[in-house]
């Protein structure tokens, strides 16, 4: 049995974010893609509590909630590139925009893209107050951790990369260069960073699956 | 020396506030506490926590921080007597999962079975269902940090003060001492370690306090 294991969903933000730090720290892991609508005995076993994805499995021993295992990971394989900052003060710093993200921008993105017409306008208007929210917390920087990708970078991973394919599935435009220019230049230089790119799903079939998912026909 | 400041914007009645003074007491950091006039909040604590406008927020040297488990892990962080995480990484992310378990699988249903007018039975019976899930956490320590107190004790215990409310208030159970025998033992010890006996508010004063907010939340008469 690999020492690390970790059952994911390829479509997931959350289980890719985990992919992404075990990548950055040069972790070898063998990778069971779950099936949600037919759990394993082992997932279940392993995340009793939320029977959910992405968890990790080090020496046996599990570890569920992605913003949990990204700081597992972290402190456990630290010799190389840190995923958070040394200085308390930062350290805290990026682990509120990482809670930000998952607990208000995830959900906002998601309603303003998905929602009935009527509810759209309300869903949107949020969602771009925390667009707004981010991209002053960016400022001039090249990503959320300064010159390297960090916690928070990883954590938005959905703004980085899903967010663009379900507009493109929705007709929604949420993240768009004029109105959040700094976002959207970080989103281009994070999908391209070379430590995402090779764990990001293909593309296509994000696209497809979401489009097919939410009944939106494709006419070619 | 440059002298270190060290600020909690609080409110009396408030139990993530009560989370980081025990934290800093638990450390023996000396701070300033500003009490918050909710609803009325002040003008610097929306300036220092203007994403969510809340408390507890802490000030340390001029820089803010907001949430309180957040908050706990930075007080930790950065006095390193009496440390309240564990050394050891796997125990750290247990640590850290179950108190996010508790914030976000129980704290709602707690809230749920308070604020609730006629759903309130179910909602307990949710909220007892997931609390009894915490005590896979204790596994026969008398504390969630072992021997002592720890991160995932101050985040949880204030349930065994305001649980008590609810129970009196909304007329349900949520800490069944039957059912669940190990939660309950790990309360009454809590509860009467000296430094965080010492930072609880009057039993009497919280219980008027949340009668007064129950008949708002539920549109109930006396």
């Amino acid at each position: 049995m690999a020492q690390v294991q970790l059952f994911g969903l390829w479509g997931s933000p959350f289980s890719c974010r985990v992919e992404i730090a075990l990548k950055l720290k040069g972790v070898e892991y063998e990778y069971i893609e779950e099936d949600l609508s037919n759990k394993s005995p082992l997932l279940l076993q392993y995340n009793p509590i939320h029977k959910k994805v992405p968890v990790l499995v080090h020496k046996r021993k599990p570890i569920a909630e992605s913003l949990v295992i990204l700081e597992y990971i972290d402190e456990t394989w630290n010799e190389r590139n840190p995923i958070l900052p040394h200085d308390p003060y930062e350290r805290a710093t990026a682990r509120f925009w990482a809670k930000f993200i998952d607990e208000k921008c995830i959900f906002a993105l998601w309603k303003a893209c998905w929602s009935e017409e009527k509810e759209r306008e309300e869903a949107a208007r949020e969602a771009c107050e925390h667009l707004q929210t981010l991209e002053d917390v960016l400022k001039d920087k090249r990503f959320f951790g300064g010159d390297m990708i960090g916690l928070v970078d990883i954590v938005a991973n959905f703004m980085g990369f899903w967010l663009g394919i379900i507009e493109e599935a929705t007709g929604v435009k949420l993240l768009t260069e004029e109105k959040y220019p700094k976002l959207y230049k970080w989103s281009e230089e994070f999908v391209n960073c070379s430590a995402i790119k090779e764990n990001l799903p293909p593309r296509d079939k994000l696209l497809a699956y979401m489009r097919a998912r939410y009944g939106v026909s494709i006419t070619y | 020396m440059a002298e270190e400041s060290v600020k909690l914007l609080g409110y009396w009645a408030s139990p993530f506030a009560l989370r980081v003074k025990w934290a800093l007491k638990l450390k023996g950091v000396h701070y300033e506490y500003v009490e918050e006039n909710l609803p009325n909040k002040s003008p610097l604590l929306l300036r220092y926590n203007p994403v969510y406008k809340k408390i507890p927020v802490l000030v340390h040297n001029g820089k803010p921080l907001a949430e309180s488990l957040l908050i706990i892990e930075y007080i930790d962080e950065a006095w390193k007597q009496n440390p309240l995480l564990p050394d050891d990484p796997y125990e750290r992310a247990n640590a850290r999962f179950w108190a996010k378990f508790f914030d976000e699988k129980c704290v709602p249903e707690v809230m749920g079975a308070f604020a609730s007018k006629g759903e309130e039975q179910e909602k307990a019976a949710k909220a007892r269902e997931n609390l009894k899930m915490l005590e896979r956490a204790l596994e026969g320590k008398p504390f969630f940090g072992g021997d002592k107190i720890g991160f995932l004790d101050i985040a949880v215990g204030w349930i065994g003060i305001w649980g008590r409310i609810v129970e009196e208030i909304a007329g349900v159970s949520l800490i069944d001492a039957e059912t669940m025998p190990l939660l309950t033992a790990w309360l009454n010890n809590f509860l009467e370690v000296p430094v965080i006996k010492a930072c609880i508010p009057s039993w009497h004063e919280l219980l008027e306090h949340n009668k007064g907010f129950h008949k708002i939340l539920t549109g109930s008469s006396t």
